[in-house]
């Protein structure tokens, strides 16, 4: 099986080639072809997965790799391939199958849409994009992918395009993700060029790394730094884009534009977290340094987008964007745990996140679908009229929340328990202390929000009287309630083993597997009490603010006036849009009237034009000289021969004396000449 | 002597001739041209050449001129004065005919002729004329001739005779 | 004893003044008569070259009498042509005569 994995992303390219050429009109082909090939790769995808489980295949050299030559660059050939190593394969596993509950999801979610076609067409493309990602060998065919994936995107975000918020949406996303993308090529460029080489096997030998990390760049005022810290820190950038990390977070909210299964689908569990896997993927490039500041850059971004993000979710009124801003927070702990070290916790997170997120993306647009509004002030009392949206829903907010036995609980303590122990080693000034701390405030955060979610949307009275909600068609709830048995269960593979009675029995098959040659997480019983807490905690006062007594249609949320001008700066997103729109956007829009002033009015088209006058006064003076001379002189030759034609035809007359008197003239001449000469 | 009659003639038959070509009146022209004939029959007369004198007489006055003037009768147009005698290249035609007469004058003067005749024609010239016309040397051109004057005969009298 | 070149000189003269006549009349007879003029002063040449080189031989004499006769016979055509075209046209100006020209 391990040699089909290439195949894996093939199916769905396949299923987008049919679609966008073949059964548009047929929307039941359509759907049914891009199922089936999601299913084809699903099925592969977990053959590979539990054949590597069982074939104990490790990283880097002894991870399975199949490559083709392709790309002929001067002497050599640049191979492309597939990768299966631990990360990939726990990828393989939770990628297809999310795809396909989404899939199946969209079927009910989307019917009755005009492009209904189009929309399996572009999710099929984007799961190759994705899973083309996560088996790639090569850095220069992960961006391949992250490109197609970024495409996607745009695509399906202005998927509704006659609204022109969802046009500017897919947009902002592109260009906001393509600054990220700038910096990652860079970091490729000149990885490129110090060592010769992008395949994953080859650039973390050790001794490239060695070599990158003892070399120094020189960047003038800056200072210098060792190659290996500059290369990680500009391949970050292109993971701060993508997964919506402070400071290029601003494009993930506005996503929301997009159909729900494309949030759940691209803007939870895949795209988002494909910046996770890169920083996973190059992470002994991250560590080849001691002590430089990449590490140090990645923690602190993470963790401050964690808790950032977390505040603004308090003051949303819009369900999807609540779940927006949950994803950059739990983005930001999957990132700030890499920075940290932990690589096992952030990836371990990473898995468990896609399921819940995906289960709480699609819960919404269960809702959206049954109540017909977004806007949490206008739900509630939906728990009696959607019992299995509300069950679901309420799985992956206990997930989301961090309580236990749920699996977030399991994946969000590891990264807090990784924190606290490696702060206590390191004293209180260090990176590990402001993550554990911001981290743990932002659980209680997310507690409170997502606590804050349950309450307005499914307790109380319905604020909408006249509104009939229904609970949605089984196309949508089957897959909800799959992923709410993950969303459940999937924390049991990651349990510590030293863990009473569980740890002993599950024996943390995945540190096992994915973690191999990284140390365990020694079990912290503090940092778990005071995790529960804050889970718990965060409920109990979402509880008290909203569900003991549930708003009435009309009631403005309590919340508003308990923070005052806060909870504005917090609604208003810290002004964040407000601040690029008038630095970066305007001086964007400034030189590109430049440009167009350069190009259009001062000189590159008046060059042209003064060019294509230089040829016309040219083809006059050619044209004047031509009529003047060449015409005059041919002119002038007939006119000389006309003239000499007037002259000579004088002298015939017709008159035979006028002949007879030349004739005698002549023989006078010849007489004179035969004398003389 | 001799050259004194000779200037005479000449002059005499140069004269006439002038008037020939130059008088408006073309019937004293004809006459004129009778005195021009006999003259030449003069000049004949001194180059001992005595039937060619009588023949040229007996023939150009006899006959051609006799000819001319029936010509001239049967066109009766001779004494208009609106008709100009001379045409418009006149002057041109006196020019060339006068320069021509001096080349050839120069080159007549300055060949190397004998200044006296180089022998005697023979006593019996006429006898000798009649046989050497119907010798086999000359015989053909008077055979010719006399054809040609046959020719003459009859095509002037189709040409001319009244339709 | 005149000399040869004087009869040459007055033959010369009276052919020049035939070829003014030629040249210079309008008249048709008139023209016809100024070549009779010319046709006279080749006879004088022939006969004195024949009495001044050549006395015994006949040459000379056969040669002016075929001229004489080819004068007469010309004499003849010429003035039977231009009765003829006086018949048709009414006149005998030559200029007049012009059928040919373009």
């Amino acid at each position: 099986m391990l040699n089909l994995t290439w195949l894996i992303p093939v199916f769905p390219f396949l299923s987008f080639v049919l679609i966008v050429l073949f059964t548009n009109p047929n929307k039941k082909l359509s759907s049914g072809i891009a199922i089936g090939s999601v299913a084809v790769s699903w099925v592969l995808s977990w053959g590979v997965f539990f054949q590597s489980i069982a074939g104990h295949i490790g990283m880097g050299e002894e991870a399975f790799r199949l490559h083709v030559p392709w790309l002929p660059t001067g002497t050599e050939w640049f191979p492309m391939g597939v990768n299966v190593d631990p990360l990939s394969a726990i990828m393989l596993f939770m990628v297809p199958f999310v795809c396909l509950m989404i899939f199946i999801y969209s079927v009910g979610y989307m019917h009755g849409d005009p492009r209904y076609s189009r929309f399996f067409a572009y999710i099929s493309l984007f799961a190759c994009g994705m899973l083309g990602l996560v088996v790639a060998d090569n850095l220069l065919m992960l961006f391949i992918f992250w490109e197609i994936m970024g495409l996607c995107s745009y695509l399906l975000i202005g998927f509704w395009f006659e609204k022109p918020s969802a046009m500017k949406a897919g947009l902002k996303a592109f260009l906001t993700t393509r600054v990220g993308d700038a910096f990652m090529l860079a970091g490729m460029l000149l990885l490129y060029s110090q060592t010769g080489e992008l395949t994953f096997a080859h650039i973390f030998a050790p001794e490239t790394l060695e070599k990158l990390a003892h070399t120094q760049v020189n960047l003038g005022f800056l200072g210098s730094l060792p190659w290996a810290s500059l290369l990680a820190m500009l391949i970050f950038g292109g993971a701060v884009g993508k997964s919506a990390q402070f400071p290029l977070h601003v494009w993930l909210p506005d996503a929301m534009e997009g159909p729900t299964p494309v949030s759940a689908l691209i803007h939870a569990a895949t795209m988002v977290s494909a910046g996770v896997y890169l920083v996973a993927r190059c992470f002994p490039l991250f560590t080849a340094v001691e002590a430089g500041p990449q590490l140090g850059l990645v923690a602190f971004i993470g963790a401050f987008t964690a808790l950032f993000a977390s505040t603004i979710a308090v003051a949303q009124d819009d369900i999807k964007r609540v779940l927006a801003y949950s994803t950059i927070s739990q983005l930001g702990y999957m990132i700030a745990a890499l920075g940290i070290g932990a690589y096992v916790a952030a990836v371990f997170h990473l898995i468990t996140h896609a399921f819940f997120k995906a289960l709480l993306f699609l819960g919404s647009g269960s809702v959206i679908h049954g109540s017909g509004t977004q806007d949490m002030m206008e739900m509630g009392g939906l728990r009696k009229h959607m019992p299995i949206t509300f069950a679901t829903f309420l799985v992956g907010t206990f997930a989301l929340a961090g309580v236990p036995p749920f699996a977030g609980f399991w994946s969000k303590d590891e990264i807090l328990a990784d924190a606290f122990h490696q702060f206590t080693e390191l004293g209180a000034a260090s990176w590990p202390f402001f993550v554990w701390l911001f981290l743990t405030l932002a659980a209680f955060l997310t507690a409170f929000y997502m606590g804050r979610q349950i309450f307005l949307t499914f307790y109380g009275e319905s604020r909408r009287p006249h509104a009939h909600a229904h609970e949605s068609p089984k196309s949508m709830t089957y897959p909800l309630i799959v992923l709410a048995v993950f969303a459940a269960l999937l924390g049991f593979a990651g349990v510590p083993e030293e863990f009473p009675v569980l740890g002993h029995l599950l024996g943390n098959p995945f540190h096992h597997f994915v973690g191999h040659g990284f140390p365990a997480t020694p079990l912290n019983g503090l940092v778990m009490l005071i995790s529960v807490a804050m889970a718990l905690g965060g409920l109990f006062v979402a509880w008290l603010v909203y569900g003991r007594n549930p708003l009435k249609e009309g009631q403005p949320d309590p919340l508003i006036q308990a923070l005052g001008p806060v909870y504005t700066v917090l609604r208003r997103k810290y002004y964040f849009d407000e601040l690029y729109q008038a630095t970066f956007i305007r001086l964007a829009l400034w030189l590109s009237e430049v440009c167009f002033a350069f190009d259009n009015k001062w000189v590159v088209d008046p060059l042209v034009n003064l060019a294509g006058k230089a040829g016309v006064a040219l083809s006059n003076l050619g044209g004047w000289f031509d009529r003047t001379f060449v015409d005059g002189a041919v002119n002038g030759v007939a006119a000389v021969v006309g003239w000499m034609g007037g002259a000579l035809r004088q002298t015939q007359t017709g008159r035979v004396q006028n002949y007879l008197l030349a004739a005698a003239l002549a023989v006078f001449v010849l007489l004179v000449i035969s004398v003389v000469v | 002597m001799a050259q004194a009659i000779f200037i005479i003639l000449s002059l005499f038959t140069l004269g006439c001739a002038l008037v020939v070509v130059t008088n408006r009146n073309l019937f004293h022209s004809a006459l004129y041209l009778a005195f021009v004939f006999i003259g030449v029959a003069g000049l004949y007369f001194m180059l001992q050449a005595e039937f060619f004198a009588g023949i040229q007489v007996l023939i150009y006055v006899g006959a051609i001129l006799t000819l001319i003037i029936f010509a001239i009768m049967l066109s009766r147009d001779l004494m208009n004065p609106n008709v100009r005698g001379f045409n418009r290249q006149w002057w041109a035609a006196a020019i060339v005919a006068g320069l021509l007469f001096l080349a050839l004058a120069v080159v007549l003067v300055r060949a190397p002729w004998p200044a006296a005749p180089t022998g005697e024609p023979s006593p019996a010239f006429i006898a000798e004329l009649g046989q050497a016309l119907v010798s086999p040397a000359y015989v053909l051109p008077f055979e010719v001739v006399s054809i040609l004057l046959l020719a003459a005969l009859v095509g002037s009298i189709l040409i001319a005779r009244e339709r | 004893m005149v000399p040869l070149s004087w009869y040459l000189i007055v033959a010369a003269a009276l052919f020049c003044i035939g070829l003014y006549g030629v040249l210079a009349r309008r008249n048709a007879i008139g023209i016809l008569m100024a070549v009779e003029l010319m046709l006279n002063a080749v006879n004088i040449n022939l006969l004195a070259f024949w009495r001044y080189l050549t006395p015994a031989h006949m040459t000379g004499q056969v040669f002016a009498l075929v001229v004489l006769a080819v004068a007469a016979a010309e004499a003849a055509v010429g003035l039977a042509l231009i009765v003829a075209i006086y018949r048709t046209r009414d006149t005998v100006n030559v200029e007049e005569v012009d059928l040919m020209k373009l």
